[in-house]
């Protein structure tokens, strides 16, 4: 009998990497899935047993399923791909300084007078002119 | 950011701006504006003077030697004192809008 391709493995690597790759222009988007990334864990834990069952029914039914080393391949692959999506989250992602030099409320806010994306200036004071409040969004940006 | 976009009329209905923040020239900023589609302000602190003056300075957060900013919120009251911070320690996590229009809801 004709061994078959062992599609199940293949189809867990792929989702392995969609699990990978989705979540900075996607589920990083919305707040829900982005503090904690739960919907790429279970896309990493749906992806990881699919090749689970793959890798095993090649071993188990060689004679029906090829994928022995792929299998084996894509298995190592996906473990080495979900070890650098959690330590880019939990571990690199906190890379930054102590907040411990920031300004806290109470505190006055240094007035400032910057650049808008049209090149036109903009102050603090301007900003506050008849306002009752103003929102400061520090972001790391993209230089 | 995306998030202050989508409830920027909430702010606007509370009499308050919504600026961002970076050290990004103001040409990457209008190009980051028009591919988003942010509509308020997007501020241009280029030697980081400004960032480094609420101290959420990132020292060489871009790598050789460019200073950024760490990603934080403030909140201004009209007398121009501070009235709400949120410092992250997650660069992934920042302050979800229904938070700051909450402080701003106690001013």
């Amino acid at each position: 009998m004709r061994r078959r391709r062992n599609i199940l493995s293949w189809a867990g690597f792929a989702i392995v990497l969609v699990a990978l790759v989705s979540y900075i222009p996607f589920f990083a988007l919305f707040p829900a899935t982005r503090d904690i990334p739960w919907a790429n864990y279970l896309l990493f834990l749906i992806g990881g047993a699919l090749l689970a069952a793959g890798v095993r029914r090649a071993f188990h039914e060689p004679g029906r399923y090829q994928g022995k080393i792929s299998g084996s391949i894509l298995a190592a692959l996906s473990v080495l791909l979900f070890a650098f999506f959690v330590a880019s989250v939990t571990y690199f992602s906190k890379e930054i300084p102590s907040a411990s030099t920031a300004l806290r409320a109470s505190q006055k806010a240094p007035p400032f007078v910057l650049v808008d994306a049209t090149g036109k200036q903009v102050s603090s004071a301007g900003l506050l002119n008849g306002h009752r409040g103003l929102v400061l969004v520090f972001y790391r940006g993209y230089w | 950011m995306r998030g202050f976009e989508q409830r920027l009329n909430e702010f606007h209905q509370r009499g308050v701006e919504v600026v961002a923040i970076s050290v990004d020239s103001p040409a990457d900023s209008q190009k980051l504006c028009q591919s988003r589609g942010y509509t308020y302000p997007f501020l241009s602190d280029p030697k980081a003077e400004t960032t480094r003056q609420y101290g959420v300075l990132h020292p060489n957060g871009a790598g050789e030697g460019k200073d950024i900013a760490r990603p934080a919120e403030f909140l201004v009251d009209a007398t121009g004192t501070i009235r709400w911070v949120n410092l992250t320690d997650d660069i992934r996590v920042r302050a979800r809008p229904e938070a700051v229009l909450a402080a701003i809801d106690r001013l």
